[in-house]
């Protein structure tokens, strides 16, 4: 089924369908992605949220046909601006990242040459992309250290990663990614290795980028806090499909998927009395060779019916899609489908 | 930048004087053995015994015998060798030295940039046909015993194929200066330097390639990759770069270890007149002042190149630069 038919002008940047990753393996091919498609708008900032091994790395690394595993068998399509991605020549595709997509991740520390200053890394890519002197490169270097806060930046540039801290590298990390400025900006847990201060200094700077850089940003998280801070849109993936999809304030006001009811529960309350527990899903998610036929939730699900044994397609409500059964007929009522499933039970 | 390389240097000092005091109490203070006896050598007059006694100070405490041990080295460098008598030790170590460089310089430089091809080729091309065929090859050279390839490699180009265009150029065994005839020099020693250079191109290549796959593993090669920078490109300025750290400090060890006489089999294969083959020389006849020299020489050696592989290494890391 085709993705995002929300009506809706903005133009589309990035527009990836039925993508498939999987990877041949002395016990068969593994299926790590199955089916995924979505779209990235201009300028807005599209949030991918999963647990570990939901794909959602997946998703970003294919996009940037950074799977070099050379039993990686990767299907469908990633159009980004009018071009197919996955047919592009690895030259043409090496000339297309840093410059137009662009990518930062979870950890800055392992994820910058020790052995070079930021400056000199920062060059490095704008060297790539432009004709610049090395003059001009620093200069520019040091300019988008400013842009990205960091205090002192012409120093900053002289500095190895080690010797930053954590959210200046981070900062250093999203100013060598942007250098060439790039339409798209794949961020994959930028947060997660950061303290809390830290972490709400980067999303404003990630929330900023499509005013001061007109970037478009995907995010991939586990962090629901993360989610409701800074995304348009959020695409919550499970087992390597997409559990649901729509705007932010849909997906965490009203959600259609039990596993999105489920990660929104585990999230402490703000006001009110403290539950002595968090509310966890039971369970954890099946490892790829151990994905049931049909729903890969229905095990863990508190909803589970005998529906469940066929692979839900992704349902429309409004503006948002899940892929559960439940959201076959309107958005679900969950206080409901309980109450009925607790007196049958009881019956 | 500078305060660490200093205290580096004087640590090297302290170690210096360590060895030496160590080979010193080797020599000259193993219990139930008279060393002015060994130093005599068999068969000497209780006159000749007597006045090597006085004059190495034996009759005196043992700091005054390690000074004057020290000073016959170093100060007066008048320690004869006892099999030729009246020949000096340093001076002969001292000409044997340049003979011992050229020939470790020259294999360095050969093994250095073939492992390093070999490390990227194979690393680059790893679990296909030239990586196994590299990491075979490099198995082989390691395994074999470098006086074999020398005498092999003699029997080649000095009797079997001399005669044969390919061969006719190499020169009889032996060392021309690089001062007297430099294109003789060099023509001498190119069968040498690969003879020596095959063990380390083997052992350095296979170490190189196990440290570029594993650098490949590295979160940083994938920022690489995601700035769209060549493959080219990041094997040489991120991979190789960051590999090349535990390289230089295997490179350190082992060229020192040549320099202090590690060459030995190579340079008796090949009748280098260098350190190796003094020692080798000095042990068959037991020439006991030889061999102190000789041990203080090559130990010296080790220690200066391990000085040298900490300073290179704090140039290479700039995360060890930071922890002094």
């Amino acid at each position: 089924m085709p993705a995002d038919q929300i009506p809706n002008t903005a133009e589309t940047l990035l527009d990836v369908q039925d993508l498939c990753v999987s990877f041949r393996s002395e016990r068969g091919i593994i299926r790590i992605l199955e089916n995924v498609s979505f779209t990235v708008r201009a300028r807005e900032i599209l949030s991918i949220v999963g647990e570990s091994g939901s794909g959602k790395s997946m998703t970003s690394l294919a996009v940037m046909r950074l799977i070099t595993d050379p039993n990686a068998i990767i299907t469908g399509s990633i159009t980004y601006k009018g071009r197919d991605l996955l047919k592009l020549s690895p030259r043409e595709m090496r000339d297309l990242r840093g410059r137009e997509i662009a990518m930062i991740f979870q950890d800055p520390m392992t994820a910058m040459t020790p052995v070079y200053t930021i400056g000199w890394q920062i060059e490095e890519q704008l060297r790539a992309h432009q004709d610049l002197s090395r003059h001009a490169a620093r200069a520019r270097a040091v300019e988008l250290l400013g842009e990205m806060g960091v205090p002192a930046p012409a120093k900053a540039a002289t500095r190895y990663p080690h010797q930053l801290s954590g959210g200046l590298r981070q900062r250093a990390m999203i100013a060598m990614a942007l250098s060439c400025n790039p339409s798209l900006l794949i961020a994959d847990e930028p947060t997660t290795a950061l303290d809390v201060t830290v972490q709400a200094q980067i999303l404003e700077l990630l929330q900023r980028l499509r005013t001061d850089f007109g970037s478009s940003v995907m995010l991939i998280t586990h962090d629901m806090g993360v989610v409701a801070t800074v995304s348009d849109r959020v695409m919550v993936m499970y087992s390597g499909i997409i559990a649901e999809r729509g705007p932010k304030p849909d997906v965490l006001g009203q959600p259609t998927h039990p596993y999105t009811l489920g990660l929104l529960h585990s999230i402490p309350p703000m006001h009110g009395e403290k539950p002595h527990r968090l509310p966890s899903i039971p369970g954890s998610p099946p490892s790829p060779m151990g994905r049931p036929p049909g729903c890969p939730f229905q095990p863990r699900c508190e909803f589970r019916m005998d529906a469940c044994a066929t692979r839900p397609p992704l349902f429309r409500n409004g503006m948002q899609e899940a892929s559960c059964w439940l959201a076959d007929k309107g958005l679900p009522d969950w206080a409901h489908e309980r109450a009925i499933r607790t007196t049958g039970e009881a019956a | 930048m500078l305060l660490p390389i200093l205290r580096r240097l004087s640590e090297m000092l302290f170690v210096m004087f360590g060895i030496s005091v160590v080979v010193f109490l080797i020599f000259f203070a193993t219990p139930g053995a008279d060393p002015s006896a060994r130093i005599a050598g068999r068969n000497a007059t209780p006159e000749v015994l007597a006045q090597v006694r006085h004059s190495f100070g034996f009759d005196q405490p043992m700091p005054v015998q390690y000074l004057k041990v020290m000073e016959k080295l170093f100060v007066s460098r008048d320690l004869t060798s006892f099999v030729n008598r009246g020949e000096r030790v340093i001076p002969a170590v001292v000409e044997a030295t340049p003979v011992t460089l050229s020939l470790v310089f020259g294999a360095a430089v050969i093994w250095v940039v073939f492992a390093i091809i070999m490390g990227m080729i194979a690393a680059a091309t790893r679990g296909g046909i030239p990586d196994r065929l590299l990491m075979f090859l490099g198995l082989v050279g390691i395994s074999m015993p470098v006086f074999w390839v020398g005498s092999v490699a003699n029997l080649i180009t000095q009797s079997r194929f001399h005669n044969t265009w390919l061969f006719h150029w190499v020169p009889g065994l032996g060392y021309t200066p690089l001062t007297q005839h430099p294109f003789l020099w060099f023509k001498g020693l190119v069968i040498p330097w690969v003879t020596l250079a095959i063990l380390y191109i083997g052992l350095y290549g296979r170490v190189l390639r196990a440290n570029l796959v594993e650098a490949y593993q590295e979160d940083f090669i994938r920022t690489a990759r995601a700035k769209g920078l060549s493959e080219s490109r990041i094997m040489l300025r991120h991979a190789l770069r960051t590999s090349l750290i535990t390289f230089v400090s295997m490179f350190g060890l082992d060229f020192g270890a040549l320099v202090g006489g590690g060459a030995l089999l190579t340079e008796v294969v090949f009748n280098l007149p260098g350190v190796g083959r003094l020692t080798y020389l000095a042990l068959q006849s037991l020439d006991l002042p030889f061999i102190m020299a000789t041990v203080m020489y090559s130990s010296f050696f080790v220690v200066v190149a391990n000085a040298v592989v900490d300073i290179a290494y704090a140039w290479l890391d700039p995360r060890v630069r930071d922890a002094r």
